[in-house]
């Protein structure tokens, strides 16, 4: 598969690994986040923790839009999809996200009408097939996903369609990062940067974490070699002393990111003053809502959504885990009351949660003796 | 503490109980739902049937493809299975063709030549005759290739809305290969895993073919009856093949996976050996999943002895149709009930169970 296959290459991957070994200095203590969960989804994918020397410590970042969003946002969805005329439309990684009262896979089979969707312009097509039926859109996801809500908005504006609207849930990941580095107890060498985030916002958003907070990010793609090159550029940095915001997927990222894109946020969306995350509580000026414009096709406006904070189950660590405190397994519902077929917290839901990598490809020592040939 | 692995073999030790309040789309998907229903729920309560624990024998692989029946010192195949698939008709394929050549594999990977089917078709009110004469015609043709015959059935009608077109039943006899001996626990540490050709071309152009992803592809189903490759295998490794199953819903993880939990052993695949299309591979990394989840009609996985591998994978390449069998991995003491999955530059993950219904990555 073309720009896939380069990228997985048994000879160059070797080398990467050996490069890394080499410039971890014996004696020091990496720890270094990758923000986003599609790394963490990658790394356990690929078995990429086994190539890293002992004292190189990778951070699983907040960067899973499911596992951040607080499950009284999932419930308020839900309560949606219970009103006669709504059509409930999400993507595939909300419907395991526990609420309450059940997924919304689980309210499906009690009656819902719940779809799955592959593009917000799908639920929009259904709005348009379904005029006697209002469409719910539950929008989830970083810089990543906005832009197509956003573009999804201004055409449902634009054919004049009226019986559709937006649950609004995305975030912007830049003062989640800085959450992380202001709270207490962080001790981060650096960061692997968001690859997808990065496509849409480019690469200046990250200069205050080299200028203000003094440490490396290097922004990358998904591969194993794209991983594991990011974490020789970062070493390469610490080793030199500097930090700096350097883009080791440039392939994908430009520097500036995707300007049509920001133009189509900026235009539908605003900042929400604050937003509570799942494990950082609430940060302010972090997730988007709809702007006046557009006050027609907010679901929040059009309806009364309960709005009430529920906290997780008592016993999951989810919390921890996101920022790192823990490791998936240190919970104690890990792999007993939680795994991913029965998930009590969304990290175990999504394929980018941290504890559902964990599960899904973590391996024992004794397992890691591989096919040598 | 223990591991992750330790604790999901403890669990698959122990009893199942089923405690889900209502039957979701994830029980009928073939993973760990599935599982859950069938041995937690229908099994146990069958097994209770008769009284005298006749039964029990038969049911104690609740997960194999089929039952076995001795009649008179003749040991017979029996299996049924259900076919539910929209659209009725794709690439590849059709629900007519899936339900003759699904029942025929289940029986050829019970190492059973397939003899004869039931066919009870559930009709939806208002179906055009038309694409019922198109799917009866596909059936025949199927089975002629297959070399089963379809020697009775039922036809029922539901109202308009309550089937998506049609369902197919169909149940099917075989007789069992008398020298064959397959099962997970005939499985050693060092045989050889086999599969018989790539695979996910079934769900993904089942998954495209829905038209919900803007996605094309040069794609078609590999729905075919497997037995002339079952038969081939046999013939040329017959005391050395151990265990035999077709990875239809849930996938080759899936269907490994019930091999490692049955046999107590670990398997460790090649991940570089596993043979997948570039447009499987490609709709996977799209949408996120894992072609060792997509289901396959027209493929199946064998354990065979490491000393008769090489001839067996010889054997079942010089059928038609079996050029593109090859050897993914091997059987192992340790990890226990686990598959794994092993890339050469040192890289080893975890291979699961599918867990519901594949759902595509997106945010």
């Amino acid at each position: 598969m073309k720009y896939v296959d380069e990228f997985r290459d048994p000879k160059l991957i070797r080398q990467a690994a050996e490069e890394i070994r080499r410039l971890a200095r014996p004696g020091r203590h990496y720890r270094i986040m990758e923000v986003c969960g599609g790394h963490t989804h990658a790394i356990y994918r690929f078995g990429l923790e086994g190539l890293l020397p002992d004292n190189l410590e990778l951070i699983h970042g907040p960067g899973c839009p499911v596992c951040v969003l607080p499950m009284g946002r999932t419930d308020d969805g839900l309560a949606l999809a219970e009103l006669p005329e709504v059509i409930f439309t999400a993507f595939g990684d909300v419907m395991r996200v526990p609420g309450t009262k059940g997924s919304p896979l689980e309210h499906k089979a009690r009656g819902a009408a719940i779809r799955m969707v592959y593009s917000p312009l799908d639920a929009l097509k259904l709005a348009e097939a379904h005029p006697d039926r209002h469409v719910v859109f539950f929008a989830i996801g970083f810089e990543t996903t906005a832009p197509s809500t956003a573009l999804t908005l201004l055409r449902a504006r634009e054919l004049g369609i009226r019986n559709f609207s937006v649950f609004c849930n995305h975030v912007t990941i830049i003062p989640a990062i800085r959450a992380i580095l202001d709270s207490p107890g962080m001790r981060l060498d650096a960061f692997v940067g968001p690859g997808h985030v990065s496509t849409v916002i480019g690469c200046r958003p990250y200069e205050f974490i080299a200028q203000d907070y003094g440490k490396p990010i290097v922004v990358s793609g998904f591969e194993p070699l794209d991983i594991l090159q990011s974490l020789v550029m970062i070493l390469r940095q610490l080793a030199a002393g500097r930090a700096e915001v350097e883009n080791q997927y440039a392939r994908v990222v430009p520097w500036e990111g995707n300007l049509p894109a920001l133009r189509a946020l900026e235009e539908v969306f605003e900042l929400r003053p604050y937003f509570e995350w799942r494990g950082l509580g609430f940060i302010s000026q972090s997730a988007l809502k709809l702007r006046d414009a557009f006050a027609e096709w907010d679901s929040e406006r059009r309806y009364t959504v309960p709005g009430i904070r529920v906290t997780d189950p008592k016993a999951a660590q989810c919390g921890e885990v996101l920022k790192g405190v823990l490791k998936p397994p240190q919970c104690k519902l890990f792999g007993r009351e939680c795994t991913p077929e029965r998930p009590v917290g969304a990290l175990m839901v999504s394929s980018e949660g941290a504890c559902a990598a964990y599960y899904h490809y973590v391996h024992r020592a004794a397992a890691a003796a591989s096919l040598e040939r | 503490m223990r591991t992750v692995v330790e604790q999901a073999a403890a669990t698959a030790g122990g009893r199942v109980r089923f405690r889900d309040a209502r039957i979701e789309m994830a029980h009928g998907a073939g993973g760990k739902a599935s599982r859950r229903l069938i041995e937690g729920l229908i099994v146990p309560l069958l097994r209770g049937q008769g009284g005298d624990g006749s039964q029990a024998g038969k049911l104690a692989e609740p997960l194999a493809d089929a039952a076995y029946l001795d009649v008179d010192g003749t040991r017979l195949a029996m299996t049924a299975d259900s076919f539910v698939v929209r659209p009725l008709r794709f690439p590849g394929g059709s629900i007519g063709e899936l339900a003759v050549n699904g029942t025929v594999n289940d029986l050829a990977v019970s190492a059973a030549r397939p003899l004869a089917l039931l066919l009870t078709l559930v009709i939806e009110e208002g179906l055009a005759t038309e694409t019922l004469e198109a799917e009866v015609r596909a059936i025949a043709e199927a089975a002629r290739r297959a070399g089963v015959e379809v020697v009775g059935g039922d036809t029922k009608v539901v109202e308009h809305g309550k089937a998506d077109g049609m369902y197919i039943t169909t149940a099917g006899v075989g007789r069992v290969d008398p020298r064959a001996r397959c099962a997970a626990s005939e499985v050693r540490a060092g045989d050889q895993v086999l599969v018989s050709g790539p695979i996910g071309d079934h769900g993904i152009t089942i998954l495209l073919a829905r038209g919900e992803i803007e996605l094309e592809a040069e794609l078609r189903s590999d729905t075919r009856s497997v037995y002339p490759l079952v038969a081939g295998l046999l013939a040329a490794a017959r005391d050395g093949v151990r265990w035999m199953r077709d990875p239809t819903r849930g996938g080759v993880a899936t269907a490994l996976n019930e091999l490692a939990r049955d046999s107590r052993l670990g398997i460790v695949l090649r991940e570089e050996q596993i043979p997948v299309r570039e447009p499987v591979r490609g709709a996977c990394e799209l949408l996120g999943l894992d072609p060792l989840h997509i289901a396959n009609e027209g493929q199946f996985l064998a354990v065979v002895a490491p000393a008769q591998a090489a001839a067996a994978l010889a054997a079942v390449r010089s059928v038609p149709g079996g050029e593109a069998a090859v050897i993914i991995g091997e059987v192992r003491a340790e990890p226990a009930r686990t598959v794994l999955a092993a890339a050469s530059y040192g890289g080893t993950r975890v291979v699961d169970m599918l867990v519901g219904d594949p759902l595509p990555r997106i945010c």
